[in-house]
């Protein structure tokens, strides 16, 4: 599949920070974290940023980013249509949250409930965003149980790792707890992926060009139906990452999860100057991992349309 | 909308391909183009069309495959365009509705002025069906010339779709595949149509119909010598005459 890059900043860029909205509300909540006027200005402010300019560069490959409003009205069915209202009323319960901190000074009592909701909401939102490639039969790679685990993970995740440094500036309680959470989430989503990533290897193929075309015995295409591309062979036929998926895989692996794993270890020693300048290393680290990550899940990703035009098995 | 029809009819129009016929002269890939470029969801742009690298927006690609089986190559022309399933994943991924099938004869439609081009029906059809128009920025696929086969001011005999009237050799048929007594429905039965990969549960109207398998022997070799005694008795005297 065709990594489009809007595509990958959106799933990136507002997955980190609808996570970093729940890791912020989850530990806030348990350690009791004040209401300080920076912080929350910290808080809300990167992952609003994340989250509004992931959305609007998820509009920027429509065909027509004007009627992107209509999105909103087929929830009953469409998983792009779910994570497009979710994503949006969201913003209702965070809003009033994020208020209730800056303006009020306060993030317990009803505004810690709301902001409860708000942080189900943006679980729910990245579920949604997973589901859409999920539940996509023709791309065997996405038709994978470990699909929606990993976007959440991987949102958690990257949440957690902007929520080190925003705490660390403030000095908060949260930061022991935090970081144990971090290099907990860190393990489990590396050990996720490595599977994942075996998986798209190892996967039995589901469909032929036999069962593409229903003729028995050894089919392969003798002559393709056009001498140029058109856009199928583009969108789905995308083919320049499988020659370096094994690098990238291993890029991936080292910026995502080893090298920020190792900084956030080595954080706590040291003054905190030093631990701040690490743990932004570390969102520096896995904001290039996880781009990487996102590119490979599309460029890996094959389609079975591609039976079609010349693929053996997908 | 988007929601496949609660209270489908039982008319379901469809295509059949008979692949043992097709011989693969494009003809129907080019009258759709034709026709379709001024239908439905027209225009079928087309971009540097008279330059190195022409592409375009087609609703129906003839791809030619090899087939070996036991022993005997066979060349299978496979004309392909929208198979108009009844649990089609380009509807129901719709996110605005645009992509919808019709209650009343199972064809699946875009809606080019609701389309927000967002290509995620291209990506839930495992056939190819779809192709994105980027210069219109929305979504085009087979219309099973609906402009045509409910056109009243045509002739009768003219409305069906393009691809099927413009087959010189008869390989495509369209009807009702919901009504067993159907002429298409007695052909499917007769030769055992079938569905393209049936595992992805799209359950397609339109059908194929395999080539029919061609013996195992193969066409004697002319240019292999042959016995001379076998030869006429002129050409045994000139043989004799000669050695």
């Amino acid at each position: 599949m065709h990594p489009a890059k809007s595509v990958i900043y959106f799933t990136t860029a507002s997955g980190a920070g609808y996570g970093l909205f729940v890791m912020a509300w989850i530990f806030s909540t348990w350690l009791e974290v004040p209401a300080y006027h920076g912080l929350g200005q910290a808080i809300f402010g990167t992952s609003f940023f994340l989250i509004i300019t992931g959305l609007l560069a998820s509009t920027l490959h429509l065909g027509h980013p004007e009627r992107a409003w209509r999105a909103f009205s087929q929830w009953r069915s469409s998983w792009l249509s779910r994570e497009g209202v979710a994503s949006i009323v969201f913003f209702i319960p965070a809003g009033i949250y994020a208020w209730g901190w800056i303006a009020q000074g306060v993030n317990t009592g009803v505004y810690q409930m709301i902001g409860g909701i708000a942080a189900i909401l943006a679980l729910v939102t990245v579920f949604c965003t997973a589901k859409i490639y999920s539940t996509l039969k023709a791309i065997p790679a996405w038709h994978d149980p470990l699909t929606v685990p990993g976007y959440l993970l991987l949102s958690l995740l990257t949440g957690g790792v902007l929520f080190l440094p925003i705490s660390q500036l403030w000095f908060l309680e949260t930061q022991p707890g935090l970081r144990l959470a971090v290099l907990f989430l860190n393990l489990l989503a590396m050990g996720l992926k490595l599977f994942y990533w075996r998986g798209v290897k190892e996967r039995s193929a589901v469909e032929s060009a036999s069962s593409a075309t229903g003729l028995k015995g050894k089919v392969t295409l003798l002559e393709g139906p056009h001498d140029q591309k058109n856009y199928l062979m583009k969108e789905m036929g995308f083919q320049i990452a499988r020659r370096h998926a094994g690098k990238i895989r291993a890029y991936a692996l080292a910026f995502t999860f080893m090298m920020p794993f190792t900084v956030i270890i080595f954080s706590p020693f040291g003054p905190p100057d030093y631990a701040f300048g690490l743990l932004t290393v570390a969102v520096f680290f896995t904001t290039i991992g996880i781009a990487l990550e996102r590119w490979l899940f599309f460029a890996e990703a094959k389609h079975v349309m591609t039976l079609y035009y010349g693929a053996d098995e997908v | 909308m988007t929601s496949l029809p609660k209270n489908p009819s039982k008319i379901k129009l469809g295509l059949v391909t008979d692949l043992d016929i097709c011989v693969g002269c494009h003809a129907c890939a080019v009258h759709c183009k034709e026709w379709n470029t001024t239908g439905y969801s027209a225009p079928l742009t087309d971009k540097d069309p008279y330059g190195e690298n022409p592409e375009g927006v087609w609703f129906n690609r003839v791809h030619t495959f090899e087939v070996e089986n036991e022993g005997v190559s066979q060349t299978v022309h496979f004309p392909k365009s929208c198979l108009h399933c009844e649990d089609a994943p380009c509807v129901t991924v719709c996110p605005t509705g645009a992509s919808y099938k019709r209650e009343e004869d199972g064809i699946v439609l875009v809606n080019p002025d609701t389309c927000i081009g967002c290509k995620l029906c291209s990506w839930a059809c495992p056939y190819g069906a779809r192709e994105y128009d980027d210069t219109v920025g929305v979504m085009k696929k087979c219309t099973m010339c609906i402009d045509r086969i409910y056109n009243d001011t045509m002739p009768e005999e003219e409305r069906v779709p393009v691809c099927v009237s413009t087959c010189p050799a008869g390989a495509r048929h369209f009807g009702d595949l919901g009504d067993e007594n159907s002429d298409i429905s007695k052909l499917v039965a007769k030769r055992q149509g079938y569905d393209l990969m049936p595992g992805q549960d799209t359950k397609p109207v339109n059908q194929y119909l395999a080539p029919i398998k061609r013996t195992t022997q193969v066409a004697p070799r002319m240019m292999e010598e042959k016995s001379s005694d076998k030869a006429g008795l002129m050409a045994r005297w000139v043989d004799k005459v000669l050695s």
